[in-house]
């Protein structure tokens, strides 16, 4: 049973969104920038648009404006573009994008850049928990805090938040890096396997296996580097943490397990 | 996943019913089954009442509007046995029943002697509570129970996707906190130490009206408010004693508090302002409510906050 909203977007029964929707051509192209007004289009329309003037249109600076916090906005852009939200895009933005510059004039909920393998998405405020899970390459900037388990599983890229970090972040992340300027919660960088987090303010617990590292000339060259291209202004002072290298040895076993395993 | 969300209105009562129901919709994909309201007006003499004689599913049975029909008639009988002066009855619905009455005795017989009477449930006592949940959305749930216009200064609400219990209307959030009046909870996440809570409140004497691991929270705030603990103290206290992922909101006739988990598990945005205080799961809800682009925040892990309204 399909229903009708005021807004004019079809859901079923069940509440999901239209299972084969065309793309609303609602968007006004300007040489080679467009605005899409989201307001009165559903999540997946809002998508379909972005696609088709990126896609089809071939235009590189997309604007849009009312994204209303809708969830999963600017997810799967394979292309190099230039993408601005007027507005908090809410959950799950922008992942799994390749390639894209996004600007996001707002905040963010969980889970940005989940999956991102390159581009770079700058957010002007606070952004949710799992912020770049399981991020692969690029960089995310949060021009304030960001919540728990940021850059859980992290693969790659670049993570930076001027403001504090919430619980367990560096969650089992693997590679890449994440400049905390705040404060970090309990359990910073647990059970991770390699990468580097920078972090400024207090750190109120490491996780299991996380070390303090020594900063080295590389560490400030590219601390420095991702400000100057951020205009992040001068970095604080940093400390650095590292993987210890201990745990995921499996060198945790109890001695008469060790025994049975070597 | 559930969906939380709460209002405070600093500058008096506004249309609590019709706010509420905005942010709860707009988070049906968080909670499709069931949606609650605990909605406070101004407080006043009368002791509202809010019951249930049938689940829903049960309505429209072979006898069933006769056995509900005797129910109703054993309340009404047992109000006036126990000293309470009956003003108004009325049911939207032919299961669920609001009855508001004089009455100034202690509430803990009252709701005992109620619930004595097969198939009723409790779902709220007080002098400004009033506790609406049923199965749907909450556009549903509004339009059944017209709560378009009921206003009021502050409330929270609930959209349930059943994980741990039943999809029925016992196990819908707010829960009442037993036989506290005019205190609610709602939930979102799981409990893992239920029944070993369960086991130790129903030792003191409280009782459980479901199978849901989340009504454990308002029985234990209520325990810990009669011990003469304040709520911020008691939430705090809270956050050691329940194992689990949970974020919930609990309300008084003039507090409203939340309280994360130590994992911060479960998601909450908060936008304060100064005659308005909202929270809601996600900031679409939010957005749902005030309709423009607001600065708002995530709490961390074991943060409590309260709320004078």
């Amino acid at each position: 049973m399909a229903s009708l909203t005021k807004s004019g977007v079809v859901y079923d029964a069940r509440g999901l969104v239209e299972p084969d929707p065309e793309p609303p051509m609602t968007a006004q192209i300007d040489g080679d920038s467009a605005v899409i007004d989201a307001t009165d289009l559903s999540t997946r329309k809002i998508n379909l648009e972005l696609k088709r003037i990126v896609y089809d249109e071939g235009v590189n600076n997309v604007t849009i404006l009312n994204p209303g916090s809708k969830h999963s906005l600017g997810v799967g852009i394979l292309k190099r573009c230039n993408i601005t939200f007027e507005g908090s895009p809410g959950w799950y933005a922008c992942g799994l994008i390749d390639g894209p510059e996004v600007q996001i004039n707002g905040r963010v909920g969980w889970s940005l850049g989940e999956n991102m393998m390159s581009g770079s998405v700058v957010v002007e405020g606070p952004s949710g928990s799992l912020t770049g899970a399981a991020l692969r390459g690029g960089d995310l900037v949060i021009k304030g805090n960001v919540g728990a388990r940021t850059g859980i599983d992290q693969k790659g890229g670049t993570i930076i938040a001027t403001g504090s970090a919430g619980i367990n972040t560096g969650f089992m992340m693997q590679r890449g890096r994440q400049i905390i300027c705040g404060d970090a919660n309990d359990g910073l960088g647990d059970s991770m396997y390699d990468g580097i987090i920078y972090v400024g303010g207090k750190i109120a617990s490491l996780g299991v296996d996380c070390v303090p590292g020594e900063m080295d000339d590389s560490d400030v060259e590219f601390i420095n580097r991702k400000f100057e291209i951020y205009g992040l202004g001068t970095p604080p002072e940093l400390k650095k943490f590292v993987c210890g290298k201990v745990l995921h040895n499996y060198d945790s076993l109890e001695p008469s397990e060790r025994k049975l395993v070597l | 996943m559930c969906g939380i969300a709460g209002i405070i209105h600093r500058d008096g009562p506004s249309d609590m019913g019709a706010e509420l129901t905005k942010m709860l919709q707009s988070m049906k994909h968080r909670g499709p089954d069931s949606t609650g309201y605990a909605l406070y007006g101004q407080p006043d003499d009368l002791v509202t009442i809010r019951f249930m004689l049938a689940e829903p599913k049960e309505y429209g049975g072979f006898g069933v509007e006769e056995k509900l029909e005797r129910s109703r008639a054993e309340v009404e009988s047992r109000l006036a046995k126990i000293g309470a002066d009956l003003a108004t009855i009325n049911s939207d619905t032919g299961y669920a029943f609001r009855a508001t009455v004089r009455y100034d005795g202690d509430l803990k017989p009252l709701a005992d002697y109620l619930e004595d009477v097969p198939g009723c449930e409790v779902l709220s006592l007080g002098n400004s509570l009033e506790i609406v949940k049923d199965l749907g959305d909450a556009n549903s749930v509004m339009d059944q129970y017209n709560l378009d216009g009921i206003r009021g200064t502050h409330g929270i609400g609930h959209v349930r996707m059943a994980t741990e219990s039943d999809v029925d209307l016992a196990s819908a959030h707010p829960y009442w906190a037993y036989p506290f009046a005019d205190v609610a909870v709602v939930h979102n996440g799981q409990l893992t130490n239920y029944h070993l809570w369960r086991r130790r409140l129903e030792r003191a004497g409280h009782r459980f009206q479901s199978e849901c691991d989340s009504e454990i929270i308002a029985v234990y705030l209520a325990e810990r408010l009669e011990s003469g603990m304040d709520l911020n103290t008691a939430m705090k206290y809270s956050l050691d004693d329940f194992d689990g992922v949970f974020t919930y909101l609990v309300a008084t006739s003039n507090e409203l508090g939340i309280a994360k988990d130590e994992m911060a598990a479960k998601p909450l945005v908060l936008f304060e302002s100064d005659d308005l205080v909202a929270m809601a799961s996600e900031e679409i809800a939010i957005r749902a409510l005030v309709g423009r682009e607001v600065d708002t925040r995530d709490p961390f892990e074991r943060e409590v906050l309260t709320w004078q309204v």
